[in-house]
């Protein structure tokens, strides 16, 4: 029984076990979680707490107690919240919060849960990049549309970025649709590392529409380099 | 040693960063040193250890450990914000390598440590993760040279994916199954670098070669969180930087230059940048930027210019300025990378070079204090764009910038 009213009873204990039994078996959770003093140090340095009803020492606290209902409450909730900047590394206890949220969120993505799909939303586009292109942001994204709050300079930027980028010295730079050149051969070896660790299946759970695209792009070029996937 | 005579011996533009408290390194809280296991595997025929090669110089980490930085013969993995969005960034890492005679090369086989998709979204999981890693210090392996990291974030994911690699026989065994696929050896780097620690490796010779006086500069020093909060007894710390209780990264930098570091209280901060935040959720981003990190420096320390070593941080604290602008905030402090500052330091040209037009806010005022004719520098880089548009030229070169 958990210490705080369940906010999701129409969910299966069962089912809330089941994910959770998936975070305790990732080889990195022992390492990530000792047990709690409650001290709140990982909170006082955490930016998401500054900002959001967010707390690292909560999710650490209802982790070492296994509060199944609380977990699947904040595999939902609260995650998406978190920075990922690891100040709550500085735990006395040598605790990893945000690397527990880590693995909760990577659960929430492999078992396709509603709240994952909807943080990612809007985000689609960041995943085929980095998936397709072996590069994460690229110098086209700099769109004024796409950056509105960054000020006029991101206009200039788009306006000329042909031009700007062929006055950068380092030959790799010359590209748009890519942060630095990168060959074929690189590309096919990323497809093949995504392909043959679960990855695939990951983004078929959260993006389907996602899923078909990549998909598509990859077999063309695996097949094309002699590869059945 | 009294507290006068310790004065006396050090330039007043460092007396910032001294602590007047001494520290004892608490060599029992130390991790043990990860190298003893990762030869050991490389005895067991689990990997290739890729060594530093030489010449190297020896730093000190968080807990006393000597870590080697090479200083030639890297293989620079580049950082997709810092070639995207800051190229400046990047162009000044390679340039202050020629400039100071140092062999490197610039890959096209590298992909993206794709840790901040991995941070921001977690569409990926460990041994994917690490299979990246892997297939990147294996094609740093193949060509000879030595994995040198521009990015925080991959140097700090990077360092995960090693313990993970040597604590985790499933996880090592599963890469090594895929690297058997792509036809590439399993190795481990036997230091992961990142770019910062070389440039704090040469500092003195990056001092040496200075045209430019900086000692009437004011700088304020994020520490990047992905440097120094993951995997940490890895970062460098130096007793005479803050008494070795922060990271010496980026702050000895800035007095070897002679500028003075400006402390503030927020420094252990994160910038905001959050990964998925950045994207497609800035209001956080915005929010933290300018109220946890600008405004607090600029009422604490009024600094002439902030410097960072990672590329989230340079694009958050530099981009979240001008909508605090707009709204009134105490904001308006030019960001860059300690690569474009040592850069503009050994005479760098500010946009052939540092690419300064890439960034948002007005760094102007900060060159006028360097001494650099900023109206003249950007004349002369309109004239390179003539040449570039006319189709005189195809490309600038690192013959044309000097």
């Amino acid at each position: 029984m958990g210490l705080f009213a369940d906010k999701y009873p129409d969910v299966a204990y069962q089912e809330k076990e089941r994910l959770w039994e998936q975070v305790k078996a990732d080889p990195r959770y022992p390492s990530y979680l000792y047990g709690c003093y409650e001290c709140g140090i990982c909170v006082a340095a955490c930016p998401s707490a500054r900002f959001y009803d967010f707390s690292p020492r909560k999710i650490a606290q209802a982790a070492a107690r296994e509060d199944i209902d609380l977990i699947y409450e904040q595999m939902n909730d609260d995650v998406w919240n978190c920075s990922q900047c690891f100040s709550c590394n500085r735990c006395p206890r040598q605790n990893s919060p945000g690397g527990v949220i880590t693995i909760l969120r990577e659960v929430a993505v492999k078992n396709g849960l509603k709240s994952a799909k909807q943080a990612l939303e809007g985000y689609s586009r960041i995943i085929y990049k980095i998936m397709g292109t072996g590069t994460q942001v690229s110098p086209d994204m700099l769109q004024p549309d796409a950056f509105p709050d960054w000020g006029p300079q991101v206009r200039e930027v788009s306006a000329d970025l042909e031009l700007w980028r062929r006055a950068l010295p380092p030959e790799t730079l010359h590209t748009t649709s890519t942060g630095w050149q990168v060959d074929d051969k690189t590309i096919i070896e990323l497809y093949l590392i995504w392909h043959n660790t679960g990855v695939m299946d990951m983004i078929a759970e959260v993006d389907e529409g996602l899923h078909m695209i990549l998909n598509d792009v990859m077999e063309e070029k695996l097949e094309e380099a002699g590869y059945e996937v | 040693m009294t507290a006068t005579a310790t004065a006396e011996v050090i330039p007043y533009n460092a007396v910032n960063t001294k602590s007047s408290r001494k520290f004892e390194r608490q060599a029992e809280y130390a991790p043990e040193d990860f190298h003893d296991h990762l030869f050991e595997l490389e005895a067991e025929g689990e990997w290739i250890v890729q060594r530093v090669p030489e010449p190297y110089v020896e730093v000190m980490t968080k807990f006393g450990r000597k870590k080697k930085i090479p200083l030639e013969m890297t293989w620079h993995h580049k950082s997709c914000g810092q070639c995207g969005h800051i190229p400046g960034y990047s162009t000044a890492i390679f340039w202050l390598n020629r400039k100071l005679d140092l062999k490197y090369t610039d890959p096209t086989d590298q992909t993206s440590c794709t840790a901040w998709n991995y941070y921001a979204s977690a569409t990926s999981n460990a041994a994917a993760q690490a299979g990246v890693a892997m297939r990147n210090f294996a094609a740093a392996y193949e060509t000879g040279y030595y994995p040198l990291i521009h990015c925080g974030t991959s140097y700090g994911h990077y360092k995960e994916v090693r313990e993970e690699m040597m604590h985790h026989a499933e996880v090592r065994h599963q890469v090594r199954d895929v690297m058997k696929k792509l036809g590439k050896p399993l190795v481990m780097p036997e230091e992961i670098v990142h770019y910062s620690e070389w440039i704090h490796a040469v500092r003195d010779r990056i001092a040496a070669k200075q045209k430019r006086d900086f000692s009437n500069l004011a700088v304020t020093v994020h520490p990047a969180c992905h440097y120094y909060k993951l995997v940490q007894e890895d970062a460098i710390y130096d007793p005479d930087i803050y008494g070795g209780q922060r990271t010496a990264t980026v702050s000895a930098l800035i007095v070897a230059l002679g500028a003075e570091v400006r402390d503030y209280s927020t420094w252990f901060d994160c910038c905001g940048f959050g990964f998925r935040h950045i994207l497609v959720q800035r209001d956080f981003t915005r929010s933290f930027a300018t109220r946890r990190k600008i405004e607090v420096m600029k009422e604490e320390a009024n600094p002439d210019v902030v410097i960072t070593h990672d590329t989230g941080c340079v694009t958050t604290l530099d981009k979240s300025q001008f909508v605090g602008q707009a709204h009134g905030l105490n904001v308006g402090v030019p960001v860059m990378s300690d690569a474009q500052f040592a850069a503009l330091a050994m005479g760098a040209h500010p946009y052939r070079v540092c690419q300064l037009h890439w960034h948002s806010t007005d760094y102007k005022p900060l060159l006028e204090k360097m001494g650099i004719d900023h109206e003249a520098a950007w004349a002369e880089f309109q004239e390179d764009l003539k040449k570039l548009k006319s189709g005189e030229k195809e490309y600038l070169t690192w013959e044309d910038v000097g």
